[in-house]
């Protein structure tokens, strides 16, 4: 258990709790006995320099890492209470609980309606056409999206501007209504004015949802999240409120990052 | 220095400037290398295509003689029973003998009769057999015929036989350019389109040789190799892509397979006449063997070409399907195959084509046989478009130098047709992410 | 420079390199100008006096480009930690500097109105109260300089002294000008700029202050030492 005074890495009522969590690909070591809590309708925001092993982490948390030939995971991750990373619970079940939306946006090449659609399709949370045409609009609706394509939902999802493809997937995400979303530097790919309506949906959607988000702009983890997470080198160097990491980080090396000192 | 520091921009004669030139007439040079490779390969195929056209187009018209021909029914239905297998065997060549005799009366010599007679196409029993069957109210009746001519008429009449040309050399002695030449100013002689070509089996006489047999067992034997090396084909390679963990035996499987698409096909011939004529004992010359051998060869053909379509579907796609739950079958069946299907489908037919072309292994399995039925199922003997080809190549008589280019013809055409499909294909299915 | 880690971007360092010299340049400055004013008042020196009235525009200059700098910084490089609290503090330090430049002022323009009188003994009472107000000046912008937060804390701490000796300065004018109320124009001057230089000392520890919070991110304790003024007064 960590100090929580100087590094407040355990928080009261997490919705996932993560202990000595260590991944390695192919034998080499990528993240070092991380211990995190994510907060339940929060923002938490995982900063560092590339190659620190932030995505890898988010990777752990819905099992996307199981993909990969070579990886290993260990330690515990538990969402809810229930430990993930048991080879009994079932990634593809975990991964409706436990979202995520990606770097680049990735719709499917299909119709704006069946990229919303095939989640709760594929898992059968929806019976009949009616009940699946609701789960359509309230996605988009959540997604602040609605409007913009509610008539054209026949036309493919990649025909939509770069941020409209990003809400697409988050409302994509939001279909299987999970508990927890992962964002892997959602807009990074996106203008200023894409991610501020982004932003605005991810300040939106945590109320309903716990969010947790890899960023490269510190301003957006500054602007989005409530907790902020420094990784460096595979481990976490400093975790506290987002407040706290851009005002007054304790650790030098956190203090080196954010400023833009050789560190 | 003094120089650059004064011109204010572009000089106009500083080495910088020449160096440029000299930049840009390399490229000329190799742009013009480039068109003139082009140029050289496009003149290749012209100069292909132009001499296939121009020794083949003759042999889709065809010369006939019209004759009145008096259906006699002493000779052709004796008994009057009417019985078919009767009209079937009857001699109708006589029929059209007496009707020559009657336009050259004057012939007499039993060495000019028979000349006469050869005239006329020697299938001119099965014409008149046929009309006969088709309409068995003829008998009795003198109607004009219009009989196919002898090869050799059929190639004087077109040309290729010189009028001038010492009679020894000639295949078509003065004596029968005179009668042609009455024919002809009687109005006897016809040309039309060589129907015969499109509808009918090979045949030892040139003018009643047709390609359709050929057509209808390359049609069979592709049918059995698509039926066959599609499924298995693009099965292994979404298995080896997607499903198959990377390891030592999924990377000599791979190394095997790009060598397999480099085996020569005479080596899949030789492997078919062991393994599935000798041993299992499957019969000769059926599209149903040949089929197996192409498919064998087509194999690694379509499973590299659907594993580079598998292997473009883009990362993002697996994930996106992934975040969202799928498990990997239905990543794999609702995203990532129907993704790269463009690509498969112009490999599978690309692979197709390839099989079409190919005469060796088929040589090997006793699909080179003499057939003059068109086949009616994967295991009756057969031959194919490129094995026929190469028969009528063989073929002594003048006449089937236009049919084995008129064979060409059909069969370029054919894989035009494939290949413009797989462009369809590609383009039509083609998505964009 | 609070820290001597340069940045990636080296403009970025001499950029906050830049607004520090400033503060660092003004503080001297508003030291002067006390110096000034105070030896304009006991030597009864009018030039001195009006040259330390003239250089208060140099310092309103100054507080001017320092603003428009932290304005121009905040906007392009928008900082954060470390960076963010220093060039908060500067801008907050240069009001202060700004403020006790002018308290600084206003005793130079009294001296010229108190020299109009003849010499009383109460002028030098005020010296030993300057005195410890630019101590106080000068160890606080040191402590700036140097990026010491324990100085900071210090000079803070000695604000009591200057309170306990502005309340003993206080009393003493009182005595002068029941003593001889023709004295009471020239004690009531000198009271004013007692109260400034009380004033002052108010003013360095506002700016220990900043130097503690840009150094360590905490705010000090508001309990500050303060003790019973000379009305009776009980402070906050």
């Amino acid at each position: 258990m960590l100090d929580s005074e100087t590094n407040s890495a355990t928080i009261a009522d997490p919705k996932v709790v993560c202990r000595d969590v260590s991944v390695s690909y192919s034998g080499k070591q990528a993240l070092f006995d991380i211990d995190l809590d994510i907060g339940s309708h929060q923002v938490t925001s995982l900063i560092g320099p590339s190659g620190c092993g932030k995505s890898t982490f988010l990777r752990c948390m819905n099992r996307m890492n199981d993909v990969i030939d070579g990886c290993v995971v260990t330690g515990s991750i538990s969402v809810d209470g229930v430990e993930i990373l048991d080879d009994e619970i079932d990634a593809v079940q975990l991964r409706r609980r436990v979202g995520m939306v990606f770097q680049k946006p990735n719709p499917f090449p299909k119709s704006i309606y069946d990229n919303i659609a095939y989640g709760p399709r594929i898992h059968g949370l929806v019976r009949g056409k009616d009940e699946l045409d609701e789960v359509v609009q309230t996605s988009l609706e959540r997604a602040g999206l609605w409007e913009e394509v509610k008539d054209r939902l026949l036309q493919p999802g990649t025909g939509l501007s770069g941020g409209q493809q990003q809400r697409l997937c988050i409302a994509r995400a939001i279909a299987v209504r999970p508990d927890v979303i992962l964002m892997d530097e959602p807009c990074s790919a996106l203008d200023p004015i894409a991610t501020a309506r982004v932003e605005e949906l991810i300040d939106e959607l945590k109320r309903s949802y716990s969010i947790v988000i890899v960023t490269h702009s510190m301003q957006q983890a500054a602007r989005v999240s409530q907790r902020t997470a420094f990784f460096h080198l595979g481990i976490v160097v400093e975790v506290g409120e987002t407040e706290q990491i851009f005002t007054n980080p304790r650790d030098e090396r956190t203090q080196g990052y954010i400023t833009g000192r050789y560190g | 220095m003094t120089d650059r520091e004064q011109s204010t921009g572009i000089a106009v004669d500083s080495a910088e400037v020449k160096h440029a030139r000299k930049r840009y007439r390399a490229e000329r040079r190799f742009r013009m290398y480039g068109v003139a490779a082009i140029a050289a390969a496009a003149g290749m195929l012209a100069l292909l295509v132009i001499s296939i056209v121009a020794t083949g187009w003759t042999a889709f018209y065809q010369h006939s003689i019209a004759l009145d021909v008096t259906f006699e029914a002493k000779v052709i239905d004796p008994k009057g029973g009417r019985d078919p297998s009767v009209l079937a065997r009857a001699d109708y060549r006589k029929l059209a003998r007496a009707s020559l005799r009657k336009l050259f009366p004057d012939v007499k010599k039993r060495g000019d009769k028979r000349k006469l007679y050869g005239l006329l196409s020697i299938g001119v029993d099965q014409q008149l057999a046929e009309l006969v069957a088709a309409d068995p109210s003829l008998i009795g009746q003198t109607r004009r015929v219009e009989i196919y001519a002898s090869d050799d008429v059929d190639s004087f009449l077109k040309g290729f036989i010189d009028r001038e040309a010492p009679e020894s050399d000639r295949r078509i002695k003065d004596k029968e350019i005179a009668w042609l030449d009455k024919l002809e100013t009687d109005g006897a002689i016809t040309s039309h389109l060589n129907l015969r070509f499109w509808t009918k089996g090979d045949s030892r006489e040139p003018e009643l040789a047709g390609f359709w047999g050929a057509m209808v067992g390359s049609f069979f034997t592709l049918l059995v190799t698509l039926a066959l090396s599609f499924p298995v084909g693009v099965l292994a390679a979404t298995y080896l892509e997607e499903f198959a963990p990377k390891n030592r035996w999924t990377d000599i499987i791979e190394v095997n397979i790009n060598n397999l698409a480099a085996v020569p096909s005479i080596v899949f011939g030789l492997l078919g006449l062991a393994v599935f004529l000798n041993f299992f004992g499957l019969p000769r010359s059926a599209p149903l063997v040949g089929g197996m051998v192409l498919a064998l060869m087509t194999l690694p053909t379509i499973i590299i070409a659907s594993r580079s379509a598998l292997k473009a579907v883009p990362p993002s796609i697996r994930e996106a399907a992934f975040g969202v739950g799928a498990s990997e079958l239905q990543v794999v069946t609702h995203h990532v195959v129907p993704l790269a299907l463009p690509g498969i489908l112009t490999g599978a037919i690309i692979g197709m084509a390839r099989a079409l072309g190919e005469t060796a292994p088929l040589l090997m399995i006793g699909m080179v046989a003499f057939i003059v039925d068109i086949p009616g199922s994967v295991t009756d003997p057969a031959t194919v478009m490129p094995v026929q080809i190469y028969l009528w190549a063989d073929s002594p008589e003048r006449a089937f130098v236009a049919r084995t280019s008129a064979g060409v013809m059909a069969l370029l055409g054919f894989l035009m047709l494939m290949n413009a499909l797989a462009v369809i294909l590609r383009k039509r299915f083609e998505r964009r992410w | 420079m609070p820290n001597s880690d340069a940045h990636i971007v080296r403009s970025y360092s001499d950029e906050l390199q830049n607004i520090s010299a400033l503060v660092a340049k003004m503080g001297g400055l508003a030291e002067t100008i006390l110096t000034d004013a105070m030896t304009a008042l006991v030597k009864r020196d009018a030039d001195l006096s009006t040259q330390a009235i003239q250089a208060d525009k140099r310092v309103d200059n100054l507080d001017a480009e320092i603003e428009y700098q932290v304005v121009r910084m905040l906007a392009l490089r928008q900082p954060m930690a470390v960076d963010l609290r220093s060039i908060i503090s500067a801008l907050k330090i240069a009001q202060s500097l700004e403020r006790i430049a002018d308290h600084a002022k206003n005793g130079a323009k009294r001296a010229l109105v108190i020299n109009q009188s003849p010499p009383m003994d109460a002028t030098r009472g005020i010296v030993r109260l300057s005195d410890v107000a630019r101590e106080m000046l000068r160890s606080v912008l040191d402590a700036y300089v140097n990026s010491d937060a324990e100085g900071a804390v210090k000079v803070r701490d000695r604000d009591e002294d200057l309170d306990v000796l502005y309340d003993g300065y206080f009393r003493e004018c009182l005595t002068y000008m029941m003593e001889d109320n023709r004295n009471i124009t020239a004690a009531t001057h000198l009271l004013f700029i007692a109260k400034n230089i009380e004033r002052i000392g108010d003013h360095c520890t506002n700016i220990a202050e900043n130097v503690y919070y840009m150094q360590t991110g905490e705010r000090l304790s508001t309990a500050r030492p303060k003790g019973e003024d000379a009305m009776g007064l009980k402070a906050e």
